[in-house]
């Protein structure tokens, strides 16, 4: 640096603008992209608002019927309520016996299929097998096919998998097993329906790693699982955070499958939910049913808060090839 | 073509009749290649001529086609690549990279279940050898390019082998870090006297690494020869053309009654090694352009007339580039000789270290 500068001319600096360019920070273009950012925030924001405020509100303030006023008292009592005591039906123990069906859903249905997923990913990236295209092609096309056209043939397909397995069960003297309406049905539900979104993921992901990697494990003798385990998962925080995140959000969110797969005692907290709001007795306690609506939300919310910033880089990564 | 036909069991590497197959595209073509122990082989050619198709194939990372491949006497045509015998660095350095320097270097001794004792021994000679040692607790994030093929070549080392294979280990380099990884190679192999494979497109590389060179197009071996031996008596017209910089100079002629003849050249080809000069109606001359010299007094048969064009100064000496005729031909000559453009010169033939190749075939007559 010091022969640089001893090179410079002696000449100084010349007359005219100097610097970084100034801007106008109020130029048309300035004001039309921050006022369309403005303008659809507020869009977003502000049925949150709604439902945050009137959760806070007693019944008699939400009568006054403005929807925008802040509390002038805030309680919490809604959310207790919501919680632990608002009625469906004859069960009036509220939303938190469909938290626990949801959380005993999700943790299953997530581990598992993500598990399989993974490793199919990575067989399909990187262990080619004759054939392996059309069976990636196969996948796929299960993503497209509309899931309503396949429940009904999989309320068949689970009746018909718990008496196969009770075959086995009550000769062995265990007893019947049902899957259909047990919540290890809506499990394996679960998992066949992340399949081709999580597969298609994992192998584009595994796909972009550098091919010599993996080459680098063959030569020093890792097997298929030694590769996957030793050299590959290491490496792929991100695409778990993302399938992970695609998975709590969509299961946890599932009201469709919940209602058709399960029974009423196990229902999941979408499901409680709806039947909370939608259960007319008397009155319709709005502050509670906002309430209710907020703690449903707030899993994913969370979820999403906690891991965003895997989550922008993992997508962003599965999306380089494939 | 060099073609060895007799199966030496004494080789360290035999590929015998080998074919691979990309669907209906035929990358290698029943290629042969014999190695002997301790050789160091360098497989040259342009992108996509299978030279790394080649060196994949005999680490088992390609599943081929046909034929065989015999590693130290043992055919392991059929067998998984850690249980060739072989270790491997590959362009992109291929370091794992949750691991540390020792955790690479003792990853595959692990996989083989060798006491903890041993692998630290073996990491700990490699490290010597390769001069790594204050890094053996670093991960390759932390090195830069040259110390991170350096572990790659060390986790090739410690796996004790008789064969290593480099699939162009150079390339991400700078030119700087290239020639120094370079000598150290060499270094590598004149103490561990291992049969080296050496993949790459630069033909520096290729021809001082080398004891024999393949160049490679079109997934055949075009020469199998000491890099000498290819520099001086290419083949054909595609290894001449492709090995030295600038190119071999080619003039378009005939050979007729032991002269060649093109359009204002004619050269007397006695004194030219390689066949009996049989007249071709076509035919090419190839010089390099250090073989001709620049005079001002023209001998018949013995010297081209033409005139320079550029002057171009390389430093250490300089290209001359000159048109006689409708050819161009550039010459080597010392930068104190440097010559304006316009002036008519005559080029002095080394007929002994001329090639002539037939034009129909492209072969070295």
């Amino acid at each position: 640096m010091a022969d640089a500068t001893a090179n410079t001319p002696a000449v100084g600096i010349g007359p005219g603008p100097r610097g970084a360019k100034p801007r106008n920070a109020f130029a048309p273009r300035n004001i039309m992209l921050y006022g369309t950012l403005i303008i659809v925030a507020i869009y977003y924001a502000l049925p949150l608002y709604v439902m945050i405020v009137t959760s806070l509100k007693g019944m008699p303030e939400i009568r006054m019927g403005n929807i925008f006023a802040p509390p002038l008292e805030v309680t919490f009592e809604p959310w207790v309520k919501a919680w632990s005591t608002a009625c469906t039906g004859i069960n009036c123990d509220g939303l938190s016996r469909g938290f626990w069906n949801s959380v005993w859903i999700l943790v299953p249905s997530v581990v598992v299929s993500i598990t399989i997923a993974s490793v199919t990913g990575y067989a399909l990236a990187n262990w080619k097998f004759k054939g392996s295209e059309f069976f990636f092609a196969v996948l796929l096309i299960g993503a497209f096919i509309p899931y309503q056209v396949m429940l009904y043939p999989i309320v068949l397909v689970l009746k018909n998998l718990g008496d196969g397995i009770s075959f086995f069960t009550v000769a062995l003297g265990l007893g019947k097993v049902q899957v259909y309406g047990t919540l290890w049905g809506l499990v394996i539900v679960h998992t066949i329906f992340g399949m081709p979104i999580l597969t298609l993921l994992f192998r584009n992901y595994f796909a972009s790693l550098p091919e010599e990697l993996f080459k680098a494990g063959r030569v020093d003798g890792a097997g298929f699982w030694g590769i996957f385990f030793r050299i590959m998962l290491p490496m792929s925080l991100p695409i778990f955070v993302v399938a992970m995140i695609l998975q709590v959000t969509g299961i946890w969110n599932d009201f469709l499958f919940g209602v058709i797969y399960t029974k009423p005692e196990i229902y999941p907290m979408t499901v409680q939910l709806n039947n909370i709001v939608n259960s007319v007795q008397g009155i319709k306690e709005y502050n509670v049913n906002m309430a209710a609506t907020l703690l449903t939300g707030l899993v994913p919310l969370i979820v999403y808060f906690v891991s965003g910033k895997l989550f922008v880089r993992g997508i962003a990564a599965g999306a380089v090839k494939g | 073509m060099n073609t060895m036909t007799a199966v030496n069991t004494e080789s360290s590497i035999s590929i015998r009749d080998l074919t691979l197959n990309f669907g209906a595209v035929q990358v290698l073509k029943r290629m042969d290649l014999e190695v002997a122990p301790g050789e160091f082989i360098v497989l040259l050619g342009p992108s996509g001529c299978g030279k790394s198709t080649l060196l994949n194939c005999i680490a088992g990372l390609l599943d081929i086609t046909d034929g065989q491949i015999w590693i130290k006497g043992k055919n392991v045509t059929w067998a998984e690549p850690s249980e060739r015998g072989i270790g491997m660095v590959f362009q992109s350095y291929a370091l794992y990279p949750q691991m540390t320097v020792r955790g690479n270097m003792s990853f595959g001794l692990k996989n083989q279940k060798m006491p903890q004792a041993e692998i630290d021994a073996r990491v700990a000679r490699a490290a010597e050898i390769l001069q790594i040692q204050p890094l053996l607790d670093r991960k390759p994030g932390a090195l830069s390019g040259g110390q991170r093929q350096r572990v790659a070549i060390g986790r090739a080392l410690v796996r004790d082998v008789d064969v290593f294979l480099f699939d162009e280990p150079l390339s991400n380099l700078d030119a700087k870090l290239r020639s120094e990884l370079r000598v150290e190679i060499k270094r590598l192999h004149n103490k561990l006297n291992n049969t080296m494979v050496y993949v790459t497109h630069d033909q520096i590389e290729a021809l001082t690494l080398a004891d024999r060179i393949a160049v490679m197009r079109g997934g055949v071996i075009q020469q199998l020869d000491e890099p000498q031996t290819i520099y001086n008596r290419p083949a054909n017209l595609f290894v001449a053309g492709f090995i030295g910089s600038p190119s071999m100079n080619f003039i378009h002629g005939a050979v007729k009654g032991g002269k060649f003849y093109a359009e204002g050249i004619v050269v007397d080809l006695a004194g030219y090694e390689g066949g009996a000069l049989i007249d071709r109606p076509k035919a090419i001359l190839g010089l390099r352009p250090e073989h001709l010299t620049v005079t001002n007094t023209a001998v018949a048969g013995k010297t081209i007339a033409a005139t320079v064009e550029i002057d171009e100064n390389l430093g250490a000496d300089s290209l001359l580039w000159l048109k006689a005729g409708d050819n161009q031909i550039s010459v080597r000559i010392p930068v104190e000789d440097r010559l304006n453009a316009g002036t008519s010169v005559h080029l002095e033939v080394d007929m002994s270290k001329a090639s002539i190749f037939d034009a129909e075939t492209e072969a070295r007559v």
